[in-house]
């Protein structure tokens, strides 16, 4: 890249209040997606994140078709699965990636026939891959607004999701009410997949769950240094992805954040081989 | 300290006051009473009528079969499970959460990125309420915890690091973290080796005698628990052993276990011979 195209690019995210209000957005739901990420992925139910995305899919099918607004239909539905899910979680015959994996089919099946129905390919392809510049600005306040609410409650909850993370067991038996906070994690959740689903599509939201998160584990050893690491990672990858797609014409935003995240997931994979093998063995 | 121990030995219905008349008098509350307790795992009933009591400074042994209701017992105990009738009843100043407890690892510790500091302070969260930070308090009690442990130098160690016995101090330091006063042990020497289990029980031995720690053990490993505990809780399909140590060690059968690589449920005919046993000790 030129640096005429990197001061093109600079001019262009702050020249506009509405890619900057955008970028701001993407960046917090990215923090938002990467924090809440290490707890699910740690505790091996991140398909919560893909699920959920093409629920949200399935909602804002149905809020376009009926001239609703998305985000305020979207945002209940998908709040409302993942407390099913959890709870399918807890009591039921059903396991929980299963049951998973039937809802968000079922979802996006709906969703996609909902659109062929009444919309355009426009839309298929909006609610798939995001769109970024598409945002109304009553959309990114309302965005703005939610991805700060969960960066806070994260921040204050921090050491109970430490606690039933770890061990969901012993939290529970000491009276740290485990399912309050699965649940918590999952409403947090839902609020974060459907705000970023906006940004780079229902297909590619849940990697801003998964990615950060494995990828600081690669050289992290303490959970608050994964914590951080994977949140700085997250923000990184969607302003370069960002700048990419800015700088490169018709790279779609959704997809270069996700690459970013895969490139940045590499480089620390063999950062951590490098670091493993240069220690010497210790007991 | 003047503990009073009193040998209980229930079947269902039978009465307690006779086994009671002979203890001494009573001067320590229990910490942990279990009233003729019936416990259910998924609508059946796994263990029925079951009494005992542990003191402070106890060490007891819970032991039997897979099946046996070790593990619902466990639940009930940390109050995670009402039991279907009867009571348990918790000594003055036990919290229903200030119970240390010791679950078997889960495969999501296996390979968890933290460190063993973070690890040992989540054990202060039953003190925490609402506040969404630890306080300057609660770091010192982790510290204090990890020096009995003796994995001060391990602070800030990687958990998934650690070797099994290293991992098992850190939990235990956690469960300390919890409560100063008893500790609920879910087989902890599963998957360590001879050594690393054999430091443990030193370890666990150390807690219970030189901090007055209760101690609630679940094992597998009769042959090296029994020997280093105070009381035995056995359960059995019919029969259930509740008592001291020494009392145990006199029934023939019974002390089969302590020699033996804990394996208590011989079939057949001894195990018949096993159930009259602990009903002479019942009848005592």
């Amino acid at each position: 890249m030129s640096a005429v195209s990197i001061t093109y690019i600079f001019k262009t995210i702050f020249g506009y209040g509405f890619i900057f209000r955008a970028m701001l957005v993407g960046v917090l739901i990215s923090v938002c997606a990467a924090l809440l990420g290490v707890s699910l992925v740690l505790r091996r139910c991140s398909m919560i994140g893909d699920g959920l995305s093409h629920v949200g899919f399935g909602a804002l099918a149905v809020a376009a078709a009926l001239g609703a607004a998305q985000l305020w239909v979207a945002l209940p539905v998908v709040i409302a699965v993942a407390f099913l899910i959890i709870r399918l979680n807890d009591n039921s015959k059903l396991s929980s990636d299963s049951a998973v994996a039937l809802i968000s089919s079922a979802s996006l099946a709906l969703g996609v026939l909902i659109v062929s129905l009444t919309g355009s390919n426009t839309n298929l392809n909006d609610f798939l891959f995001g769109s970024v510049f598409a945002l109304s600005r009553a959309d990114v306040n309302l965005s703005l607004v939610l991805s700060a609410a969960v960066l806070i409650l994260f921040v204050l909850f921090y050491n109970k999701i430490f606690a039933v993370t770890f061990d969901a067991g012993f939290a529970r038996a000491t009276g740290t009410r485990e399912v309050f906070y699965n649940t918590f994690v999952a409403l947090l959740t839902a609020v974060t997949v459907v705000i970023g689903m906006r940004l780079v599509g229902a297909m590619l939201v849940a990697s801003l769950i998964i990615f950060p998160p494995l990828t600081a584990m690669q050289v992290c050893k303490k959970f608050r240094s994964v914590v951080i690491c994977s949140g700085v990672l997250a923000a990184i990858a969607f302003i370069a992805g960002m700048m990419i797609s800015i700088g490169v014409r018709s790279a779609p935003v959704g997809a270069s954040v996700v690459c970013v995240n895969a490139v940045l997931f590499l480089v620390f994979l063999a950062a951590g081989a490098i670091i493993r093998a240069g220690k010497p063995k210790t007991a | 300290m003047p503990f009073v121990y009193c040998t209980i030995l229930l079947r269902s219905g039978q009465a307690l006051t006779p086994a009671r008349e002979l203890c001494e008098k009573v001067t320590v509350l229990a910490l942990i009473e279990c009233k003729n307790v019936t416990l259910a795992y998924e609508k059946n009933v796994v263990l029925e009528d079951l009494s005992f009591e542990v003191n402070e400074g106890d060490y007891l042994c819970i032991i039997g079969e897979n099946g046996s209701g070790k593990s619902t017992l466990m639940k009930a105990l940390l109050g995670l499970k009402a039991p279907l009738r009867g009571e348990i009843v918790r000594g003055d100043g036990l919290m229903r959460n200030q119970i240390g407890y010791l679950p078997q690892q889960t495969g999501v510790q296996k390979d968890f990125p933290a460190s063993v500091f973070e690890v040992v302070l989540s054990g202060c969260l039953n003190g925490s309420g609402w506040r969404p930070f630890y306080t300057r308090t609660q770091k010192q009690t982790a510290l204090d915890n990890m020096a009995k442990l003796n994995i001060t130098a391990l602070k800030n160690a990687c958990y998934r690091e650690l070797s099994g016995g290293q991992q098992q101090r850190v939990l235990i330091a956690r469960a300390l973290c919890a409560t100063g006063k008893l500790l609920l042990l879910d087989e902890p020497v599963t998957g360590l080796d001879p050594v690393a289990s054999g430091e443990l029980y030193e370890l666990i031995d150390h807690l219970n005698r030189a901090h007055g720690i209760t101690v609630i053990m679940i094992t597998h490993d009769t042959a090296a628990a029994l020997p280093r505990c105070t009381h035995i809780l056995h359960l059995h399909k019919d029969t259930t052993f509740f008592g001291r140590r020494e009392d145990y060690a006199q029934c023939s059968v019974c002390a089969e276990t302590l020699d033996a690589a804990g394996n208590p449920a011989v079939p057949g005919e001894k195990e018949h011979m096993h159930h009259e046993c602990c009903e002479h000790h019942i009848h005592f």
